[in-house]
C-alpha cells in the first residue's frame, strides 16, 4: 500500500469570482487541503473571492493564458514539496467528488485524466467541438500510440515526475491539451484515464467561444500537434 | 547608373547607417537588435558606391537588370529582419511568462504563515 499522496490541488482561474467560492468549498470537501488558485490576471475580484474561500491565491499580473496558470501551480507544488496536483477548472464544471478517485489512480499511473466519456459520461458537446474533439483527438492518440477517450479534460492528476516535465518552458501557454499528452507519452511516462462526472457549465463562457478563437485553436492544436513528432522531448 | 542615381543611393544608405549608429550610440537601441540593421545599412551603402560590384551580383543571382537585384535583396533584408524580430519577440514572450510566474509565487507564499511547514494547510 503506497503512502497517502500530498497533493496540491490547482484551480487556474479568470474572472471567476461568483463560482470559485463553491469550487473551493467542493474540493476541501474532497479531501485535499491545499488549494492554490492561480488567478490569471482576472478583472474581477477572483482573487479576493478565492482568499476569502480560504485558498492560497498566486495572482498573474497580466493575462498569460491557461497553460501557464497551470504551469504557476505546478511551479509552486514542486517547490513546496508536494508529491502530485489534481488540476480542475474554476467554473465548477469538474465535480470535485472524483479528485480522491484521481489521485488514486496515480498509485498506478503518472499522468490521470479525468475523462468525460468514459463510462456513462452525461457529458454531449456541440456537434462543431465533437467533431474537433474527434479529430484532434486521434492524431494525438495516433501520436501517443494508445487511446485517449478525452484529450481535451482539464480535469487531472499529475505525479511529480510529469510536473517536472511540464514546467519546461515547452509547456504551451495557451491550449495544453491533446499535444500535451501525446508528448508525455512519447517522453515515457504512463497515463490514465478515470470516469469523470461533469457538471454542466453555465452556457455562453467557453475558452473556446467566439468565432475567430476556434479557428485560432484549429490552426494552434495542428501545429502542436504536428510538431510534436518532429521533437525530441526527454524528461 | 546615372549620376543622379548614384547621388540618391548613396546618400540614402549613408543616412541609413549614421542614423543607426547613431541610434546605439545614444543608447536608444541596443547593440544586440542593431547589427542586422547596420549590416544592411552597410551593405547598401558598398552596393551603390561599387557599381561592379552590383552588376556582378545581378549576374550572380540571375537577375536581368541590377534594379531587380536591389529589390530581391532589399525584400530579403526586410524578410530577415522580421523574423529576427519574431524571434526576439518569442524570447521576450518566454521571459515575461516566467517572471509573471515567479511574482504570483512570491505573491502565493508570502499567505503563508511564517513558520508553517511547507505544503500544509494554509491558515487563513
Amino acid at each position: 500500500m503506497p503512502a497517502p499522496v500530498r497533493a496540491l490541488a490547482v484551480i487556474p482561474a479568470y474572472d471567476e469570482a461568483s463560482r470559485i467560492g463553491g469550487v473551493i468549498a467542493g474540493v476541501r470537501a474532497a479531501g485535499v487541503p491545499d488549494i492554490l488558485v492561480v488567478d490569471d490576471g482576472s478583472t474581477d475580484a477572483t482573487s479576493s473571492e478565492a482568499r476569502r474561500a480560504g485558498a492560497l491565491v498566486a495572482t498573474h499580473a497580466v493575462n498569460l493564458g491557461y497553460g501557464a496558470a497551470l504551469q504557476t501551480g505546478y511551479r509552486f507544488a514542486l517547490r513546496h514539496g508536494f508529491d502530485a496536483v489534481v488540476q480542475l477548472d474554476a467554473d465548477g464544471q469538474h465535480d470535485p467528488a472524483g479528485i480522491p478517485e484521481l489521485l488514486s489512480a496515480l498509485a498506478e499511473h503518472d499522468v490521470v485524466v479525468g475523462s468525460r466519456f468514459l463510462g456513462g459520461g452525461s457529458y454531449r458537446p456541440p456537434l462543431v467541438r465533437r467533431l474537433g474533439m474527434a479529430l484532434f483527438g486521434s492524431i494525438a492518440a495516433l501520436l501517443a500510440g494508445r487511446r485517449l477517450t478525452d484529450p481535451t479534460s482539464g480535469y487531472k492528476a499529475i505525479s511529480k515526475e510529469v510536473l517536472r516535465f511540464y514546467i519546461h518552458e515547452r509547456y504551451p501557454a495557451d491550449y495544453p491539451d491533446a499535444d500535451v499528452l501525446a508528448m508525455a507519452v512519447r517522453a515515457g511516462f504512463a497515463l490514465g484515464e478515470v470516469p469523470a462526472r461533469m457538471k454542466a457549465g453555465p452556457p455562453g463562457k467557453s475558452m473556446h467561444g467566439g468565432l475567430l478563437r476556434p479557428l485560432y485553436y484549429v490552426i494552434r492544436m495542428s501545429l502542436a500537434l504536428a510538431l510534436v513528432p518532429l521533437r525530441s522531448d526527454k524528461r | 547608373m546615372s549620376p543622379t542615381q548614384k547621388v540618391f543611393a548613396i546618400v540614402t544608405s549613408a543616412v541609413t547607417l549614421f542614423y543607426m549608429v547613431e541610434l546605439v550610440r545614444r543608447r536608444r537601441l541596443k547593440e544586440e537588435y542593431a547589427w542586422l540593421w547596420i549590416l544592411t545599412g552597410a551593405g547598401m551603402l558598398v552596393l551603390s558606391l561599387a557599381y561592379p560590384l552590383l552588376l556582378w551580383l545581378t549576374q550572380a543571382v540571375g537577375a536581368v537588370t541590377p534594379t531587380t537585384t536591389l529589390f530581391i535583396f532589399g525584400l530579403l533584408f526586410l524578410l530577415i529582419i522580421s523574423v529576427h524580430y519574431s524571434i526576439v519577440l518569442s524570447r521576450l514572450t518566454g521571459q515575461v511568462r516566467r517572471l509573471t510566474q515567479e511574482l504570483a509565487i512570491l505573491s502565493a507564499e508570502g499567505q503563508l504563515d511564517p513558520g508553517v511547514r511547507p505544503g500544509s494547510p494554509p491558515a487563513s
